[in-house]
């Protein structure tokens, strides 16, 4: 095995732990989001319509958590022994969160009539997971005290205010996410309301992803490199662009009655920002010192491994959306499936 | 407060893992049998196997719900509490919990989907077939976990360098010595509890007089599978204990609660005793001579090595393997005891009537899940003071997160499953109390798979998926 091979074999994991990870906060994101805008629908009616908007997929979207985690585990087995104690609570608190909202697609059905508890338990699940992922993404980004290839920092060194803000902003995000699937997936007031919130929270986004942007740069100088020296800032120069103009074309489709693209342009939105971080972040797998190549699990593990991903993600890939065009179509006030 | 952040973690883990193996072995065994009730009618035609499998579909989606949300947990708890066994085994381990991901996890969750809400959606063949994909999801699930498990009990095919293990032979860590035994072990336990769940679950509703008819059927397949299974896992549970033997002399010793070092045969089988760790021997032992030998090297005289052969801090703990195992041996016989004596019943032509048998067998459902426990308390605590046998010792695998810390998060679980699977279980249990639901209440007219009876309302005959398999929206 020569240079290369140990050099690209981390990165070819490293970009596939990042396509899991991007995929479970697109699919997960929505549903998600449904539950973040469930306070806000009042009517049991509309709320089971929420509800069975996502049921059918939920339980697949959160898998990709699982191989996110499990693929960590797998290819970078030394940042994984350091991300997990060092977010310890912002993961045990999600963890558990994901519990109360995964019962509650059941529960609540089951418990009818007597289900408001569900209802905010659907709720305060999924709002909390999210804000955990969010404190999760910043305390990664901020970076992490190793000493010894071991977690040598404190309990709450991940509780900052960034961490908080990108708590908040992830929130914000997938509500967005959740609002536009419901433009896309439901019909009358169900919809309409998902457009009205649509327009408001796009807002909020947008200044979150503004503010991130400032920030890293600002505070790690890490960030700043990376943009703002030559020749990077030569290739870069178009993400913030396409951003702003990905933003503009959601605004727009949400003003003319876009159904469809709103969402899409969601998750253009997203996977553009998630770039962003990557673009900031890469080749450290656990800032602000541990790198992919010293994480890195032994090429035996990793091909062992990456031998099965070939083989199944395009298996995974495709009875998901053999999944997703069985359940295809707008979910009616009212109906469930037939 | 001077807390040990081990004990706490191993006490958490052990809470957890608890929990969670509930719920697997039920469902394991729950997709096989709405599986194989949906095969039944598609080549019969009966529409009354479509319907308990919808009934058992509902408490099926509340179990899995559960087994998903719990084993999630599982999933990240090897790096926050265990992430010294996460950096140590990592290479050798992880693989194996990242191809149940690929080839289970993602199989059993998407087919689920169109398993609960594809019942009018997709034809008929296709729901069947998600339906048997899910059951081989579950079942790929547990040859997995069960190869990991294995390799921690006796690895092979790997190599030590600066204390972290790193594999060397792929097959040899997939395939330990004590894998096939101990997953086929698994496996039955899983379909073994499930069928006395069915069994029970018949017999109650024979007794009270409702839904006879689909009693009639959940008490047969139950009984039939119990027949087979409960002797077969028997033999199996014999097989695991010559492996054990081999591999692990000292869980085997910690099981008998066998202390003498080299005692010539033969050895007695210890039936119930006090083991006394401190002074090495049992106390108000109960034992029959000539047992031990022949259970354990299918001799009269033959001897096996007792824990003082073994170094004091290389041993386990006893109260874990030797009570777990008593309990588990002793429902596996009430098992067969129960299961034969059905199967005479049957054969004579009384079974369902017989309501001292039917009584018996309505309180067998939680029989399954304790062995279950029981048999994982035995194998775990065995394998103690190790992690991974030889390699990683369970007091060095923990994070370097304080003991408080643990305690918080510990309490928190507490908390949460407390409140989550006390409302899972009662739900499910209101589920099974109230029963299957005929289609449109005109029970007795068969109709075919693929062509629902005629001369039905629209909305009776296809009843949506949400509420075909909510209930009948009721």
């Amino acid at each position: 095995m020569d240079m290369t091979f140990d050099f690209y074999l981390p990165v070819v994991w490293a970009g596939l732990i990042a396509t899991a990870v991007a995929m479970y906060v697109v699919l997960d994101g929505f549903d998600l989001g449904i539950g973040i805008l469930f306070p806000f629908a009042r009517k049991e009616a509309d709320r089971d319509q929420m509800m069975n908007s996502v049921a059918p997929f939920w339980d697949g979207n959160e898998t990709w958590l699982i191989l996110g985690g499990g693929g960590l585990w797998v290819a970078f087995p030394r940042a994984y022994a350091i991300i997990m104690p060092a977010l310890y609570l912002p993961v045990i608190v999600m963890l558990l969160s994901l519990i109360f909202r995964g019962v509650s697609f059941e529960f609540r059905w089951v418990a009818k009539p007597k289900h408001g508890h569900w209802d905010f338990a659907f709720a305060a699940g999924s709002t909390v997971a999210a804000f955990c992922q969010g404190l999760i993404l910043g305390g990664l980004i901020q970076g992490i005290a190793v000493e010894n290839g071991a977690f040598a920092g404190g309990t709450w060194d991940w509780l900052t205010p960034f961490s908080l803000m990108c708590g908040a902003g992830l929130v914000c995000g997938y509500g967005l996410l959740g609002a536009t699937w419901l433009i896309m997936r439901t019909e009358g007031e169900v919809a309409e309301r998902g457009r009205r919130q649509a327009r408001t929270i796009l807002l909020v986004v947008l200044a979150f992803i503004a503010v991130v942007s400032l920030w890293t740069p600002f505070n790690f100088e890490r960030v700043a490199t990376r943009w703002f020296t030559a020749p990077n800032i030569y290739y870069l120069w178009p993400v913030p662009l396409v951003t702003v103009g990905l933003a503009f074309v959601l605004w727009r489709s949400l003003d003319r009655g876009g159904t469809v693209a709103p969402f899409f342009a969601t998750i253009g939105l997203f996977l553009l920002s998630y770039m962003g971080l990557a673009i900031s972040t890469f080749p450290l797998m656990v800032p602000p010192n541990v790198t992919v190549w010293q994480a890195a699990a032994v090429p035996a593990s990793q091909i062992f491994t990456l031998i099965g991903v070939v083989f199944m993600l395009p298996i995974i890939l495709g009875y998901t959306a053999f999944v997703y065009w069985t359940f295809r179509g707008k979910v009616k006030p009212g109906e469930g499936y037939h | 407060m001077d807390l040990d952040p081990v004990l706490i973690a191993r006490f958490q883990f052990a809470f957890t893992v608890a929990f969670h193996i509930i719920f697997p072995s039920f469902t394991i065994g729950l997709s096989a049998w709405i599986a194989a009730l949906l095969v039944v009618w598609k080549r019969t035609g009966n529409q009354r196997y479509r319907e308990l499998a919808q009934f058992w579909t509902k408490v099926f989606a509340v179990s899995f719900a559960m087994g998903v949300v719990s084993g999630l947990v599982l999933s990240y708890q090897f790096g926050t509490n265990w992430s010294r066994f996460s950096d140590v085994v990592g290479n050798v381990v992880a693989p194996l919990i990242g191809y149940e991901v690929l080839t289970a996890f993602f199989l059993e969750a998407t087919f689920l989907g169109i398993m609960l809400f594809g019942w009018n959606r997709v034809p008929s063949w296709l729901h069947v077939l998600s339906a048997i994909l899910v059951a081989f999801g579950t079942m790929t699930s547990a040859f997995w976990i069960l190869s990991a498990n294995s390799w921690m009990q006796f690895p092979v095919g790997h190599v030590v360098r600066d204390g972290i293990a790193y594999p060397d032979d792929w097959l040899k860590i997939v395939f330990s010595p004590t894998f096939p035994l101990r997953l086929a072990h698994m496996l039955t336990a899983a379909y073994l509890t499930t069928s006395f769940v069915v069994l029970a679950i018949g017999a109650r509703y024979l007794l009270a007089g409702k839904h006879e008819a689909y009693a009639r059927i959940m008490l047969k397949m139950g009984l039939g599978m119990a027949i087979v299974l409960a002797p077969l896992q028997a033999f199996i549970g014999d097989q695991s204990g010559l492996v054990v033997r081999e591999y692990q002399p000292v869980k085997l010793a910690a099981i008998e609660a066998h202390w003498e070092a080299e005692a010539k045969g033969p050895v007695p089988l210890v039936l119930f005793a006090w083991p006394n760790e401190a002074e090495e021997r049992n106390d108000y032992q109960i034992a029959i001579p000539y047992l031990g030998s022949l259970i354990i090297t299918h001799s009269l005289t033959g001897s096996y090595p007792g824990l003082k052969a073994f170094p004091p801090e290389d041993r386990p703990p006893l109260w874990g393997p030797f009570f777990g195992f008593r309990i588990m041996v002793g429902i596996g016989f009430l098992m067969i005891f129960v299961a034969w004596a059905g199967g005479y019943l049957w054969w004579r032509g009384h079974l369902e009537t017989n309501r001292a048998f039917l009584r018996v067998a309505s309180w067998m459902w939680p029989m399954g899940f304790i062995a279950v426990l029981s048999g994982w308390i035995v194998t775990e605590v065995g394998r103690q003071p190790w992690l991974a046998t030889g390699i990683l010792r369970t007091a060095d695998a923990a994070s370097p997160v304080p003991a408080s810390v643990v305690l918080t998060s510990l309490i928190l679980f507490i908390v949460v499953y407390g409140i989550v699977f006390s409302f899972g279980i009662y739900y499910m249990n209101r589920l099974l109390v109230r029963g299957p639901v005929p289609h449109a209440g005109d029970e007795g007219e068969p109709s075919g798979p693929d062509h629902p009876a005629p001369g039905r309302p629209l909305a009776a005959v296809g009843p949506s998926g949400r509420e075909a398999y909510r209930g009948g929206g009721s």
